[in-house]
């Protein structure tokens, strides 16, 4: 496999300091991730998830919600799993920790026609409503919370 | 009042196959629906997406709630406007004169130069020659007049024109449609053109086709037009919505009927 060596820090500080300080500030806030080998291998903030938060992100619909789209069996109490996406069961014997991670921080990485969002990117998008301007869908320690919980469906 | 039961077949097809090595015998049903008229060239109505009691209200003219709103137009068709002119003064016999009106909009305005929703044209009659105020897109009047006009091509395939001087405001409403955007980052395209019939949750995704509005959709208690359905869908993924009646969303409008070229009026049609 070829190596591939990325870092990149979502928000740009270079074009945010050139737009105004209001986004360098935010952008600051961003954590800086190294992809290495299509995987973020190291946490978003040096701290581990809580697969038990985690769990409760992937029902909440204003968060992670990947039942909106994933089928989850270990959700079953929950009502109404989507199927856009495939199942995630399992989801952990299939990749690594990394692999998870950068699959959650921006799938649009493998495929840029991937309907899933990136929950933790907030430049480069278009039109955002203000609510939600200048903001990741996920915290990184939500993002790390969630991966938590995906390690724990083998 | 017309008669709307559409005629619906069912086509199964079922291999079934069996095996001594298993318990019981396991059976693959394949089961094709033939939904009529409201399937054109693999292009499905939003009917074709509800449950089967949904499409049993919009079925029944009695039941469906949107009819309410076309017998409110039809009143209000001959009601007085300021000037004591009203719709009926010009278009004394509006079953004939509407007729074919609703599948053809948006058109090319050539007074403005760009296009012209079918709201757009009524507040311009109203305005111009009734002397009545211009009413909001999803306001009791205008949606009452708009299910009228629309019912009045009930069954009638959906044929706009976007060659011409239409040509670079559907290329518009295209690059609209395929462009993604809000936080959650989709374009139209990626639920409507990609994953109609899947899930997102309990709702189910549908090809986001418009031959039936305005649609007297079940969550909203009333029916709806076309530009709050584009404001909703756009909120959903967390994008900036455009005002009703903006030139965005009538390119967008055109792009989507054409979407459904073919496919009958449905108003007033029933959704979830």
């Amino acid at each position: 496999m070829q190596m591939r060596k990325t870092t990149l820090i979502a928000g740009v500080l270079a074009v945010a300091s050139m737009i105004g300080t209001q986004s360098a500030f935010s952008a600051s806030h961003m954590k800086k991730y190294t992809i290495e080998n299509d995987a973020i291998n190291t946490s978003l903030t040096g701290k581990p998830g809580d697969a038990a938060k985690g769990r409760k992100l992937a029902v909440n619909r204003k968060k992670g919600n990947c039942l909106a789209c994933h089928v989850i069996s270990d959700l079953k109490d929950q009502p109404f799993h989507g199927n856009v996406g495939p199942s995630l069961d399992g989801v952990a014997d299939r990749y690594t920790e990394g692999e998870l991670r950068l699959r959650v921080v921006n799938p649009k990485f493998f495929h840029s026609g991937s309907i899933m969002p990136a929950f933790y990117k907030k430049s480069g998008l278009n039109r955002v409503i203000k609510k939600f301007k200048d903001k990741t869908i996920l915290t990184a320690q939500e993002v790390e919370d969630v991966v938590a919980y995906l390690k724990t469906l083998k | 009042m017309k008669n709307v039961k559409s005629k619906r077949g069912w086509k199964l097809t079922s291999i079934a196959l069996g095996s001594t090595l298993m318990v019981g015998a396991m059976a693959i049903e394949v089961i094709a629906k033939d939904w009529g008229s409201h399937e054109v060239d693999g292009r499905r109505s939003g009917y074709t997406y509800m449950t089967d009691e949904t499409r049993a209200v919009q079925d029944d003219n009695f039941e469906n709630p949107g009819m309410l709103w076309v017998e409110n137009g039809e009143a209000l068709w001959s009601k007085a406007g300021a000037n004591g002119k009203s719709c009926a003064s010009c278009h004394a016999d509006p079953e004939k004169d509407m007729k074919g009106v609703m599948p053809a909009y948006p058109k090319f305005d050539k007074r403005t130069g760009k296009m012209i929703s079918l709201e757009q044209m009524v507040n311009r009659e109203l305005v111009e020659k009734m002397g009545e105020k211009a009413e909001k897109f999803d306001s009791k009047k205008m949606l009452s007049l708009m299910t009228y006009i629309g019912n009045i091509s009930k069954g009638m395939p959906v044929n706009v024109k976007i060659d011409g001087p239409a040509k670079p405001f559907f290329e518009k409403g295209k690059a609209f449609y395929y462009q993604r955007r809000g936080q959650l980052d989709l374009a139209c395209s990626n639920c409507h053109e990609d994953n109609p019939g899947k899930q997102i949750r309990a709702n189910t995704l549908s090809e986001g086709q418009i031959n039936g509005f305005p649609t007297y959709r079940l969550k909203w208690q009333k029916p709806g037009s076309v530009h709050r359905r584009f404001r909703g869908c756009n909120k959903n993924v967390r994008a900036k919505p455009y005002k009703a009646g903006s030139d965005e969303y009538v390119n967008l409008e055109l792009f989507v009927k054409w979407h459904g070229r073919g496919l009958p009026v449905e108003t007033p049609a029933v959704r979830n």
